[in-house]
């Protein structure tokens, strides 16, 4: 246990939900990000795969909505310690976007419109883990949520759910992101507190 | 590169220091600086922030990031502390938090959000009311560097009675020469004052900021929406996307820290 701040009480403590250590529940849908929102035009928008070996997969805005759609209702945790629960998406399951993609990868690096950039495990993008997404509670997702469109996987702190997402480069080696470049977690596990490099 | 050049070892800044509160000042009827001493600080860049640990006698505990609204002297770090109404952790802090009392800290956190004293370009710092305290930690360094960088910071507030160290401020160019400082009101004016209270709008970042020609660095910090309004208005008016560095922070019960930009 840490040092006692003496009369600090924090807020009630509940036996409802579950939540990560260090999380508190957040009712509203904070936007954080480093830079100027992208506005990215549905007409000008792709979103690639690109191997290890250079073989590109790429999609634009009529074929990523023919595919095949889910509506996952997922918990996301955000590393600046808020977690909001019950939120509702819609949109395509890397398994489907990955399907016909041949890598022996072990390591994704997420590139969107704007400039960032997130690294994270291949493993961690399978086994119907993570989406594509461009709805949010049931209307098309807003430019300052990520849309045209965004990564979703809310198994990992939010920061790797990378908005404006236009690719995926699969890698032998893993490639540190935006963040992960300031010292933020390679992996970003919300149970396991992987905040930051060496947590 | 943003991980470059940062304070102290990875290892030094994720470790939990405690640390104790030395002094307080007040800055307006709801916000209050803390003035920590926090031993073996390995000194830290302006821009950047702190998390603190509070732990209740149950051992219950929780964290809140904060920025650092000075830069280090010796062991001593500053936090300015916006007192959130039903908030968890900023009551204790303004409220009740006394000198002596001990915190748990650790950093510096954050190394995008930075201003570098060997920094050259102009700067525009645009502050929406607590945003201030990171922008303050930059004026500062500036001072204490002895920097001839040009600054110009805009501070948006609700009324005066709002402004965070606002006689360090009204002291302008005396004490800062090369810093010139716009304060806007969205809720109510000073006396005298011949213009309404209002928004900031894309026209008063042309008139109060720099050419988007002179390249300015550009430092926006501040509640999410005027975040995304102020950084919208700087793209329009022809500032490029990549010398726009921001830092949100959103109104969910997250206290009056300003969280790393994330999400």
């Amino acid at each position: 246990m840490g040092i006692v701040s003496p009369g600090f009480q924090g807020r009630p403590r509940s036996a409802g939900a579950v939540l990560p250590p260090g999380q508190y529940i957040a009712e509203d849908f904070p936007v954080l990000s480093a830079g100027p929102t992208p506005r990215v035009e549905q007409a000008a928008w792709e979103f690639t795969i690109t191997t290890e070996t250079g073989v590109e997969h790429r999609w634009d805005w009529p074929a990523f909505l023919r595919l095949p759609s889910q509506s996952p209702t997922v918990d996301i945790h955000c590393v600046t310690q808020w977690t909001k629960l019950g939120t509702t998406w819609e949109g395509v399951s890397l398994d489907t976007l990955l399907g016909g993609v041949e890598t022996a990868a072990e390591y994704a690096l997420v590139h969107s419109y704007g400039g960032y950039t997130t690294n994270l495990p291949l493993a961690d993008l399978l086994d119907g883990q993570a989406w594509v997404v461009h709805r949010y509670d049931g209307a098309p997702l807003a430019p300052e949520h990520g849309g045209p469109a965004r990564l979703l996987v809310p198994h990992l702190y939010f920061w790797k759910s990378a908005k404006w997402v236009r690719g995926i480069r699969l890698l032998d080696r893993d490639e540190q992101g935006f963040w992960e470049l300031a010292g933020y977690h390679d992996r970003g596990d919300p149970w396991l507190e992987q905040r930051y490099q060496g947590d | 590169m943003a991980g470059a050049a940062l304070p102290g070892g990875l290892s030094e800044r994720l470790a939990w220091r405690v640390a104790r509160l030395v002094a307080v000042r007040s800055e307006t009827d709801t916000a209050r600086t803390l003035v920590l001493e926090a031993p073996g600080w390995p000194g830290h860049l302006a821009g950047q922030r702190v998390d603190l640990r509070l732990t209740a006698a149950d051992g219950y505990s929780t964290r809140r990031s904060y920025s650092l609204a000075a830069p280090a002297d010796g062991d001593r770090l500053e936090l300015t502390v916006q007192r959130v109404p039903g908030g968890e952790v900023s009551p204790y802090l303004t409220e009740i938090y006394s000198v002596g009392d001990p915190v748990e800290l650790r950093g510096p956190i954050g190394g995008w959000f930075v201003w570098r004293p060997t920094d050259t370009a102009p700067v525009l710092l645009v502050a929406g009311g607590s945003g201030l305290v990171p922008l303050m930690a930059m004026v500062r360094a500036r001072r204490a560097a002895g920097s001839r960088s040009p600054f110009r910071l805009v501070c948006s507030v609700r009324t005066p009675s709002d402004l965070y160290y606002a006689a360090e401020l009204r002291a302008g160019a005396s004490r800062d020469p090369g810093l010139d400082v716009t304060i806007a009101y969205t809720r109510a004016v000073p006396e005298h004052w011949t213009s309404p209270p209002r928004r900031l709008r894309a026209e008063d970042l042309v008139a109060a900021g720099w050419p988007p020609e002179f390249e300015p660095t550009c430092y926006v910090c501040g509640p999410t929406g005027f975040v995304e309004a102020v950084a919208d208005a700087l793209v329009e008016i022809g500032h490029a996307s990549e010398r726009i560095r921001t830092e949100r922070f959103g109104p969910s019960g997250s206290s009056a820290g300003t969280g790393p930009s994330k999400v």
